[in-house]
């Protein structure tokens, strides 16, 4: 187990209860009372930490090297996985991933943003930072979706679009702006999750959808903490200040308007419990999907459109007023 | 973000009170005998020089970065209004940061005679209706907020409903830190309202001009039925900084300028601020 700063009291608590469960597997000596007793005191105290998490907590759980990312999700919810690879014009992403999934009786297109399991992996899916290609794929299966008639999931978990010469030359800007102009228009149902980061536009490059959600213990942003404190504060030092200025926590998102709801993780994360979180998200996607296709699609890509369109906060004044 | 553009322009707003903006060419604000220093050679020449020039140096070609107001008064036949100045940014987070965004934009208020990042106004182009949306990166570094995303809307809305062609002309840091996912969901925002004024089959044209980059480039400035840019711009999604730190190797020289994305596909052309009027209407010819 791998214990975040803000976990260590439970640290001390999860070894006290090994050493006693190894007590009780040795000798005859009766554990379970103790055993008992240690576990009321975990799950007070992780209701404890977990109630009163702040936006930098938040931000360290959505990137717990534990948690669950696209592709273990796929593999629980899914009957049939097919993967699909390729742009078509210049390679295949590996940092986004997507395919045609069979969710128990529900057809659909799966596409999210992979992070790597082991420091190998991690490399090979470039941290989950897409170039122009992962997010000219992931165009290109949702035109399968709207081809077919198959609704999409975005699963969206990006510390960023990839920031690179290539990534340049190739046109990361170009390829997030395609994006969000074909998936406004795309006739088929479309529902995101994110599942971990949401990191400026590498992850609204996934995240026009129908539906957005956000994992509880997840952040959309702008900008991430540690930027934002490099650029406003011009230190590294600042990121928990940041993340509490940005207000980019699920309940805020929520709050604001800019997301259709909060799924709840296990006590602790979805990395406490990986299998109840892909059963939530099974059942939480189902749901949406089949509430979604009984609206006629010109009436759901104008409400689409119409809920992106009123998304932001001004003020308005009479024009003498201008000075 | 913080940079402040070399060029201010002065005057116009009394016009602006008059509610009709008359176009001069040369401003007589600023005392013609004063240098002006270009920002790429260090070569000066006098203002008159370099106003009569369309703010390019006359030395080297360098097109330095002008305001909203520039562009109208370079693109417009005569007089133009301008559009939904009834919008104003205010600190709805309560963002700070060193600075409280309040007083960013009370700063930028001061510092600017623009009230936002972006200015709408419609004209006449070569006789041809035109509405331009123009980018002032003094205003806090061109910032895309919800003020920015929603003239945008409200400009496509008006194209789309009255069947004017749309310019954007792009000139920004990124999107506004300082409204968090608010600014990020312009994007999303003004990328969507785009496929109305497409479907309208209503042009719409992107010039984009030093700098664009970040959230303003991954949305509405890369979606025109064509793009094209000043000489030289920086233009690019990630800033050249944040690729430096994270390749940890020298870019290559031209990396990110107008000629690098016109090189890679991403540009219809590039086009010099003095030709710009001339090729607008050429190009409304045909559309
Ligand atoms: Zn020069």
């Amino acid at each position: 187990m791998v214990f975040l700063e803000f976990e260590k009291p439970l640290e001390s608590l999860y070894e006290q209860l090994e050493k006693i469960t190894q007590v009780g597997q040795e000798g005859d000596l009766d554990v379970d009372p103790m055993v008992k007793e240690l576990e009321t005191k975990i799950r007070k105290k992780r209701k404890e930490i977990y109630d009163s998490l702040t936006g930098w907590q938040k931000v360290q759980l959505s990137r717990h090297p534990e948690r669950p990312y696209t592709l273990y999700y796929i593999s629980q919810i899914c009957d049939k996985f097919i993967e699909l690879h390729g742009d078509r014009r210049y390679s295949d992403d590996k940092a986004i991933v997507g395919g045609l999934a069979k969710i128990s009786g529900t057809k659909a297109i799966v596409i999210g943003h992979q992070k790597g399991v082991n420091t190998k992996m991690r490399q090979f899916r470039n941290f989950g930072m897409a170039n122009p290609e992962g997010y000219r794929k992931a165009l290109r299966l949702m035109r399968i979706a709207e081809k077919f008639g198959l609704p999409v999931v975005c699963l969206i978990d990006t510390p960023g679009a990839y920031p690179g010469i290539e990534a340049e030359e190739r046109g990361q800007a170009e390829a997030i702006a395609r994006n969000l102009f074909e998936m406004a228009q795309l006739r088929t149902q479309i529902v995101c999750y994110v599942i971990g980061e949401g990191a400026s536009g590498g992850a609204i490059g996934l995240g026009l959808g129908d539906a957005v959600y956000m994992f509880e213990n997840t952040w959309y942003s702008v900008i991430s903490p540690e930027s934002c404190s490099s650029i406003l504060w011009r230190s590294w030092d600042y990121k928990e200040q940041a993340a509490e200025a940005l207000k980019l926590t699920s309940d805020h998102m929520l709050e604001f308007g800019l997301i259709d709801g909060i799924v709840k993780e296990p006590l602790g994360g979805a990395h406490t419990d990986p299998e109840a979180m892909a059963a939530t998200l099974k059942k939480h996607l189902k749901q949406t999907i089949s509430k979604l296709k009984k609206i006629e699609i010109e009436e759901l890509i104008d409400m689409r459109i119409k809920k992106f369109r009123n998304m932001g906060k001004f003020q308005e004044t009479s024009d003498q007023e201008m000075e | 973000m913080e940079e402040e553009s070399t060029v201010q322009s002065k005057g116009w707003f009394k016009r602006l009170k008059e509610g009709i903006q008359t176009a001069t060419k040369h401003k007589k604000e600023v005392p013609d005998g004063v240098w002006f220093k270009c920002d790429s050679c260090k070569e000066t020449s006098t203002v008159k020089e370099i106003k009569e020039n369309f703010y390019i140096c006359p030395k080297c070609g360098y097109h330095s970065r002008i305001g909203s107001h520039d562009y109208f008064d370079i693109i417009f036949d005569a007089s133009f209004n301008l559009l939904f100045e009834h919008l104003k940014s205010y600190d709805f987070l309560a963002f700070t940061d060193l600075k409280g965004y309040g007083d960013r934009l009370q700063n930028a208020y001061e510092k600017n005679e623009v009230s936002e990042a972006i200015t709408v106004a419609e004209g006449k182009c070569h006789s041809r209706r035109l509405v331009v949306a123009a980018m002032d990166f003094s205003f806090i570094g061109g910032s895309m907020g919800s003020v920015v995303g929603e003239k945008i809307a409200l400009a496509i809305e008006h194209c789309t409903n009255h069947k004017i062609p749309l310019l954007i002309i792009s000139k920004s840091g990124g999107a506004r830190m300082m409204e968090s996912a608010f600014s990020l969901m312009q994007l999303a925002k003004t990328s969507a309202l785009l496929t109305k004024l497409a479907q309208a089959k209503i042009p719409y044209l992107s010039l984009l001009s030093d700098p664009t980059t970040g959230g303003v480039t991954a949305s509405f400035a890369m979606l025109g039925d064509l793009n094209f840019a000043e000489p030289q711009a920086l233009i690019g999604f990630a800033g050249p900084r944040v690729i430096k730190e994270t390749i940890k190797k020298d870019l290559p020289e031209g990396f990110q300028t107008s000629e690098f994305l016109l090189e890679h596909g991403f540009l219809d052309f590039i086009v010099a601020r003095d030709q710009l009027k001339d090729r607008l209407a050429d190009l409304l010819y045909f559309l």
